[in-house]
């Protein structure tokens, strides 16, 4: 069986559906969705398909052609050239598996949840999925890291589309514009890397890269610095501090979009790239140290952010950021698999989390935690794989995030520095706490009103993609040993040893317990304490529900530095470069105005200064100068 | 043959064209004047071609007129249209490049 034929199927599948959503059928809300569903189905099955005979990937299915030429060799394309390819071993066909599943179920539950659109919005949603889908399988598969930042600014764009769905919502439209500007400040060290790496090098190839991983090695600082500008691309689409600020904003999209492209698939891209390229990381310790720190930290500062958030998205907005932080931390403390490990269960629970916020604000119709309350019993399928999320990002075993927050834990926890470690275990216990306090007041206690009164489960369609989820989140983390042999051969990984570990992990997950219990406590028993604690600590508060004005921050760079500039520049371009340019105008209608006396019209004057002058000249000529 | 007289010919038709492109108010007279110029460049090409004994110069006189002809098309063409503008063929009274 033909592998690299599957995952090209699987790959181009979506543009196709893309191509006839957007030539033919747009006009057809349902029509669309059937298709960019179907297509979206092929994928999937052939990923299964690749996934299951995995076996036969030993060695990597590499397909290239010709994309931007450099130069022949012997009539073809010298090794300078630029190629576009597919390359398909463990670690792509996993990824590509987790984009083509969870898109597939975003997709079928979307048929509910924007079942009341027009049918042409419809149709235009259903257009942007495809695209996303294509370009994130793209992403995934691509064979050189200048084809990976194409299909990474397509997805990028998806994303724009996307949150900007409402584009007639100003904050809607703000924020698609916000998320695309930050990300693309990172997406400038990203390309800047590419170039270094291309003129130092001559080759994008990834396979050649990480396969040759001391040829960078061997050049030291200029080495770590391409890295760096290639991390920096990551920290603007996995919204790491400080370039996070986009994330929550982003949330103004529909929320199938945001479990979908911001909270699954695209903003795990950065991650993805770094696991890609783990085999070269991972020779420059410097660059893995900056990549552990950041994360970690990233960890832990979004998860105090998500504590004081009311709306149901933008908790797991930070919730994310914080995650993804997780997969950085892991990746840099020296495990491929770690990082990886996470994304693949996260993908699954965390997409979960945001259908199943879907599901309840369809039913309450508000996106803020307090509008809710009391939905177990209205909506228990929602609740129950909402409740299942919740806790396999607590980290409570069985379910998938335990193992994987495990092993991150683990890594750091072998890491030479400590410091990453320590952020990620308190950040353990501010994640129970807050999709405790999440889970408590939306979902537990009595209705706080009128709508959540009458609240119920969704239909069909959004239903089975919670179910076909909540499946996932639960079994996804009895896959560690066997994702953990797929993926030996870019980087060994020991699966720690209980035995030794125990106590870890008894610390962690009684971390995890007391978030949880204290938070149900709090929040269920006993609502004033919040209300003391914030007049108690209300600097802090403040400071943490204002998201550190680190948003606040960027405004004053765009206002006062950015705008100043324009200013400037707007002054010096009216006085100084029109001066310059009114100055010469001036003068030569000056000249003009002075000379335009000998200028009589009339022919036969112009024609006697002609032999007049033809005389001068003969006169000139025959007297020999 | 004595080829000086044909010199002095060729001088004072090229003076009479001069002269006459001057001083000529009419522009109709201007490129009969013009066409005066052009027969004395003419005759010298066929002087020389007498005195070196090379038919080129004959060959000369025979694109000259044709390019003459040429012209002088043009030329009339832009006198009809200027008085059919201006009602006037006078080159002096059609003075719109003054400054």
């Amino acid at each position: 069986m033909d592998l690299g034929i599957f995952a090209f199927i699987a790959w181009w599948a979506p543009f196709i559906s893309f191509l006839i959503i957007g030539i033919f059928t747009r006009r057809y809300g349902k029509l669309s969705a059937v298709l960019s569903i179907t297509a979206i189905g092929v994928s999937l099955i052939l990923s299964i398909l690749i996934l299951l005979n995995i076996n036969e990937l030993k060695s990597p299915v590499l397909k290239e052609i010709v994309w931007l030429p450099y130069g022949t060799e012997k009539g073809i394309a010298s090794k300078n050239s630029i190629f576009f390819g597919l390359f398909l071993d463990n670690l792509s066909a996993i990824m590509l598996f987790i984009v083509a599943l969870v898109a597939f179920s975003v997709q079928v539950y979307s048929i509910g949840y924007m079942g009341e659109e027009k049918p042409p919005s419809l149709g235009r949603y259903y257009a942007y999925h495809s695209l996303f889908a294509f370009s994130m399988i793209g992403l995934t598969l691509s064979k050189n890291i200048l084809e990976m930042f194409v299909f990474w600014e397509l997805v990028g764009v998806c994303s724009y589309l996307l949150i900007g769905f409402y584009y007639y919502k100003p904050e809607a439209a703000r924020a698609a514009l916000k998320a695309f500007w930050i990300t693309k400040l990172g997406d400038v060290g990203f390309i800047t890397g590419i170039l270094v790496l291309y003129f130092q090098f001559g080759n994008l190839d990834i396979y050649e890269l990480i396969n040759n991983p001391e040829l960078l090695k061997g050049t030291g600082i200029l080495g770590s610095l391409i890295l760096l500008l290639l991390f920096c691309g990551a920290v603007g689409k996995s919204a790491q501090f400080p370039l996070h600020i986009w994330l929550p904003d982003a949330m103004e999209g529909p929320t199938p979009v945001s479990a979908l492209i911001h909270a699954a698939t695209m903003v795990a891209a950065g991650v993805y790239m770094v696991s890609r390229l783990f085999p070269i990381f991972s020779e420059f310790k410097e660059v893995m140290f900056v990549i552990a720190l950041l994360g970690s930290f990233t960890a832990f500062f979004s998860a105090t952010m998500a504590l004081v958030q009311e709306d149901i998205k933008r908790v797991l907005a930070y919730s994310t950021i914080s995650q993804l932080g997780y997969m950085m931390a892991g990746l840099g403390a020296g495990s491929l698999f770690a990082g990886f490990f996470h994304l693949f269960t996260h993908a699954y629970f965390k997409a979960l989390l945001f259908l199943g916020a879907g599901a309840a604000i369809h039913a309450v119709h508000s996106n803020s935690i307090w509008d809710m309350g009391g939905l177990f019993k209205k909506a228990p399928i929602t609740a129950i794989t909402f409740g299942i999320a919740t806790l396999a990002l607590a980290g409570i075993p069985p379910f998938a995030g335990f193992f994987s927050k495990e092993e991150i834990l683990f890594a750091t926890y072998a890491y030479q520095n400590k410091i990453p470690f320590i952020l990620l275990l308190i950040t353990v216990f501010l994640t129970a706490f807050y999709m405790g306090r999440a889970y408590t007041v939306a979902f537990l206690g009595k209705p706080r009103n009128e709508r959540a009164e009458h609240a119920h489960d969704p239909d069909l369609s959004m239903k089975f993609s919670l179910v076909l989820l909540a499946i996932f989140s639960i079994f996804a983390g009895f896959y560690a040993e066997k994702i953990s042999h797929l993926l030996n051969y870019l980087a060994e990984h020991k699966l720690h040893d209980h035995a030794g570990g125990i106590n870890l992990t008894f610390l962690s997950l009684s971390f995890a317990l007391i978030g949880l219990f204290s938070s149900y406590y709090i929040y269920a028993k006993a609502p004033q304490f919040t209300e003391n604690v914030k007049k108690r600590f209300s600097f802090v508060y403040t400071t943490i529900k204002r998201r550190y004005y680190i948003d606040d921050i960027f405004e004053g760079i765009y206002r006062k530095i950015l705008l100043g500039l324009s200013v400037f520049s707007g002054w010096w371009d009216r006085h100084i470069v029109d001066g310059l340019v009114n100055w010469v105008i001036y003068t030569t209608g000056r000249i003009g105005r002075t000379l335009r006396v000998i200028q009589t019209g009339v022919i036969q004057d112009y024609l006697f200064y002609i032999v007049l002058g033809s005389i001068v000249l003969i006169v000139i000529i025959l007297r020999g100068f | 043959m004595e080829l000086k007289p044909l010199f002095y010919l060729s001088i004072f038709l090229f003076s009479l064209g001069l002269y006459g492109a001057l001083s000529r108010r009419n522009a109709l007279g201007i490129l009969i004047a013009l066409e005066l110029i052009f027969n004395s460049a003419n005759l010298n090409f066929g002087i020389f071609s007498k005195v070196w004994a090379n038919p080129l110069g004959v060959m000369t006189i025979i694109f000259g007129i044709a390019l003459t002809a040429a012209e002088l098309v043009l030329g009339f063409a832009i006198v009809i249209l200027l008085f059919r503008l201006r009602k006037t063929s006078n080159a002096d009274e059609v003075s719109i490049l003054k400054g």
